[in-house]
């Protein structure tokens, strides 16, 4: 009694846990793909704001996440942090089921004579790559190295890929931009909130009307009133993660290239790049107010490696050496006499990637700079330095896309063909084996529940041939019921009681089991081992079938004969 | 209680000169029409080159789309219809040119034949990956037989069980690759891993078999070697048919039920499931008994002929 109390105790416990991480995937899938309509267009507002720095104040407690995120902007792609968050517990639909792109970049290498290669051309590629992938605003990108000078890039939810691949395969672009003052920052960010205001609603003044009191509260500075200002004195402004999607949606829509400038005074602003806030816990982003043409090009800068011992306060501290070409060491030597103490950001691809401060006038066109955190940062930033003039070609290798219309059509087929077959068979098993058949049948399901809960536990992505290996799981979950009932039936017709066949036909039937799980197995870690995108999916779900199986139709179904038969022995089983 | 196919005591081993015999003709069937199709006709994936989908608004007629491809100078495009013209398949190679180009000259032409269209994948392949996946798919399918060929000669310390299983999930491989060919099916990377998921299954089925002639030669001993396979077959034989014509009903449902990209992966499953259920009974224990046989008759015979020389050497 007390071992079949444990072993539910188990039961009870495994369920628990699984339905822990079942939860997430259920959350996230219940959310609505994509932002309402309504979203982008700015909040409607009558107060033009002055240029006053008492608006950036960190925001009360009342204004937490839940407020904005009753702007609409809950939805499956949002970078809202509760969303993010959700979305990286919940399972993940591969490329083949949610619409997106798979490319295949080759780092063409031969360009270069075998001298001048310095081994990280392929880790240059994807920075840029990655940094302009940011900016593209995708849920969740993938960027891999694959082998030696392969790139991986998996963009889902894209289903344009002549836009992806045009921003993957134009050459980088590297600058130097001096950081405006805060005075400029707070002007700029001012203008933005003035044409917000007035160019966002001046027609709209029925409603502006109705919710005057709303424009009074969220309308003075829609955009200012977003970001948070720094300690410093420094010309640039954080966002928390929670307003990101606005901020940037709004920014979108003034710095627009099409458009004339509508930002005083030459400044242009731009976002620092995400991993900052992330290094130091905060998802969200800074914002930067710069000079609007760059100071100095990526393409005078003739080298940038990483080095030790540059800051006689922090021996082991990493630095960066940085050496600029003949005319780029002029240009450096002018600005950098012209603007000690302030900041000089480095921007790739219209991303700020540091902005360290001027010390000294810099002459002879080499320069330190030091003050990172880690070895980690200064390697990166040396990517980073040395992405501007990339000598290499991408070549594209393959590409896949998938159109959003075609994925949901498999979602469909494929659920609807699994849930049939899970039908048939389940019919099969209650006629067939009446009792012990609807047991099976419990352990079946069972098994889907924590299938897809280990996919989200493991994060796991579930691909076409994914749900095709879910319906040959229960084909193969069956197999394993089968077995068993099949050896218990034959041990009663040798006359055995129901308790001495059912505990033979287990014994016997478990090592069948096992050698059958085995050899599966071996085929399914091969062709995980092999297979890429979608058919890495079909191995993984067999995979994690075949191991919930072993739990389910052994384990689970055993637990309810014996707690069948704990009390009085069976005179009959309906089998 | 239903029960199917309990108690039968049929004769396979004494018959299995038949059944080698219908193997190797379906074996037979897949070499010549892997021969007369030049070789298994293999997709985009391996051979590099482009495909894309695209769904129609009305439907389209063969020729309108044969006849849009034609203008616009798709290099050997072929086009085949699906979901009663709703859709098309067209394979292409313009290697030079981006795909999204391609998509939108096509959309202009067929435009101009009054029919809407939307691009539901356009997949492309370089020649160079192509050939990378295909000498991967090819280890992929040689290593799972040589780990399956080791754990059967490992669990059942017989090497002509072993082979007994391996040749069986061979061979049924093998005619799965047939029927596709007769049907003039692509083979691709998902078809791939419908192999491999043959190779599990099929090895799965001859397992249960093995596993009941390995308990039986235990506690029948007096039995002979064939009567004892042919017993442990038939205690069996409910299960085997019951759990394939269960699978197979998840395989049938994914054939009809999971739209054009599962087609040909289930189809291949469906052809795989039924010959390893069918080699499981009939070939897998019949070749191992044979090979064991053969080893014994080898192994008697040099052991006689050493005995001669002992007893020669001790006159």
């Amino acid at each position: 009694m007390t071992n079949l109390r444990i072993k539910w105790a188990l039961f009870v416990f495994t369920v628990l846990l699984f339905g822990w991480y079942l939860l997430p995937t259920i959350r996230f899938y219940s959310l609505p793909a994509n932002p309402p309509v309504a979203q982008a267009a700015p909040a409607p507002n009558s107060t033009p704001l002055k240029p006053d720095s008492s608006a950036f104040t960190v925001p009360s407690p009342t204004s937490t996440p839940e407020d904005t995120a009753s702007d609409n902007f809950h939805y499956r792609g949002s970078s809202n942090p509760s969303i993010a968050k959700l979305r990286e517990n919940a399972m993940k639909l591969g490329l083949d089921l949610q619409g997106g792109v798979y490319l295949v970049y080759e780092v063409d290498l031969s360009k270069i004579p075998p001298k001048d290669r310095k081994g990280d051309e392929v880790d240059r590629a994807i920075e840029i790559i990655r940094n302009r992938i940011d900016q593209f605003g995708v849920a969740e990108p993938l960027i891999q190295k694959q082998g030696q000078n392969r790139i991986v890039v998996q963009l889902p939810g894209i289903t344009d890929p002549a836009r992806a691949k045009d921003l993957i395969g134009k050459t980088a672009r590297l600058e130097f931009r001096l950081v405006k003052s805060r005075q400029e920052l707070f002007q700029a960010l001012a203008k933005v909130d003035q044409v917000v205001v007035h160019g966002g609603a001046a027609r709209d003044t029925a409603f502006a009307d109705t919710s005057a009191v709303d424009s009074l509260i969220a309308g003075k500075n829609p955009f200012s009133g977003l970001f948070q200002a720094s300690q410093n004195d420094a010309g640039y402004v954080y966002c928390p993660a929670e307003n990101l999607d606005k901020a940037k949606a709004y920014l979108k829509k003034i710095q627009d290239p099409s458009r004339p400038a509508l930002l005083p005074g030459g400044t242009i602003l731009l976002w620092g790049e995400r991993a900052f806030g992330a290094r130091s816990g905060n998802p969200g982003q800074y914002l930067y107010a710069l000079t609007a043409s760059s100071d100095l090009t990526g393409e005078h800068v003739a080298d940038a490696q990483v080095a030790f011992g540059l800051e006689p306060a922090r021996p082991n501290a990493a630095g960066i050496s940085l050496t600029f070409d003949k005319r780029g060491s002029a240009i450096f030597t002018r600005l950098t006499g012209n603007n000690v103490g302030r900041q000089l950001a480095i921007v790739l691809d219209n991303t700020v990637k540091s902005a360290p401060v001027i010390r000294d006038k810099i002459r002879g066109g080499r320069a330190s700079i030091t003050g990172i955190d880690t070895d980690v940062e200064a390697k990166d930033l040396g990517i980073v330095l040395r992405a501007g003039a990339l000598p290499t070609d991408l070549i594209l290798q393959e590409e896949r896309t998938v159109g959003a219309s075609l994925g949901a059509d498999s979602i469909h087929k494929g659920v609807l063909a699994s849930v049939v077959g899970f039908i048939a068979i389940a019919g099969f098993m209650v006629v067939y084996y009446q009792l012990s058949g609807s047991l099976s049948v419990l352990a079946l399901i069972l098994n889907i529940f924590y299938l897809i809960a280990t996919l989200g536990m493991l994060r796991g992505t579930l691909t076409l041939p994914g749900i095709a290996g879910i319906a040959l799981t229960i084909g193969m979950a069956v197999d394993t019921n089968v077995l068993i009932l099949e050896r218990i039936r034959e041990e009663l017709r040798g006359g055995k009681t129901v308790r001495g066949a059912v505990e033979a036909g287990y014994s016997r039937a478990f090592t069948t089991i096992l050698d059958t799980h085995s050899t599966t197995l071996i085929s399914a870690v091969v062709l995980f081992q092999f297979g890429t995108g979608p058919i890495k999916g079909f191995a993984t779900t067999l995979m994690i079938g075949l191991v919930a199986n072993l739990f389910c139709a052994v384990f689970f179904t055993r637990l309810i004969y014996d707690s069948m038969m704990a009390r009085r022995p069976l005179e009959k089983l309906s089998i | 209680m239903h029960e199917i196919f309990v108690g039968t005591r049929y004769k396979f081993m004494s018959k299995r000169k038949y059944f080698y015999a219908l193997s190797i003709a379906l074996s037979l069937m897949t070499v010549i029409s892997l021969v007369a199709h030049h070789g298994p006709r293999k997709s985009v994936d391996f051979t590099g080159g482009n495909v894309m989908m695209v769904d129609f608004h009305p439907a389209a007629t063969v020729d309108d789309v044969r006849d849009a491809v034609k203008k616009e100078h798709l290099e050997s495009a072929e086009v085949q219809m699906a979901e009663e013209n709703t859709q098309a398949i067209i394979r292409f190679s313009t290697p030079g040119e981006d795909t999204a180009n391609v998509f939108n000259r096509f959309e202009a032409q067929i435009k101009s034949k009054g029919i809407t269209t939307t691009l539901r994948s356009m997949e492309r392949v370089g020649p160079k990956i192509g050939k990378e996946l295909e000498q991967k798919a090819m280890l992929a399918i040689l290593w799972s037989q040589v780990l399956i060929l080791i754990y059967i000669a490992w669990r059942f310390r017989r090497v002509s069980f072993g082979l007994g299983a391996v040749i069986a999930l061979f061979h049924d491989v093998l005619i799965a690759l047939g029927v596709l060919s007769v049907f003039n099916r692509e083979i691709s990377l998902t078809v791939i891993a419908a192999f491999l998921t043959i190779s599990g299954y099929s090895v799965n089925d001859t397992i249960v078999v093995f596993d009941r002639i390995r308990e039986n030669i235990g506690l029948l001993r007096r039995m002979s070697f064939a009567d004892v396979i042919d017993k442990s077959v038939n205690q069996t034989l409910s299960r085997t048919i019951l759990t394939s014509g269960l699978t197979l009903l998840s395989v049938i449902s994914l054939f009809f039920l999971g739209g054009p990209v599962l087609h040909d992966f289930a189809l291949a499953l469906l052809v795989g499931f039924v010959v390893g259920t069918y080699s499981s009974i009939f070939i897998a224990s019949a070749i191992g008994m044979d090979l064991s046989n053969w080893w014994t008759r080898r192994k008697a015979r040099a052991e006689a002929r050493t005995t001669k020389t002992t007893v020669a050497a001790s006159s």
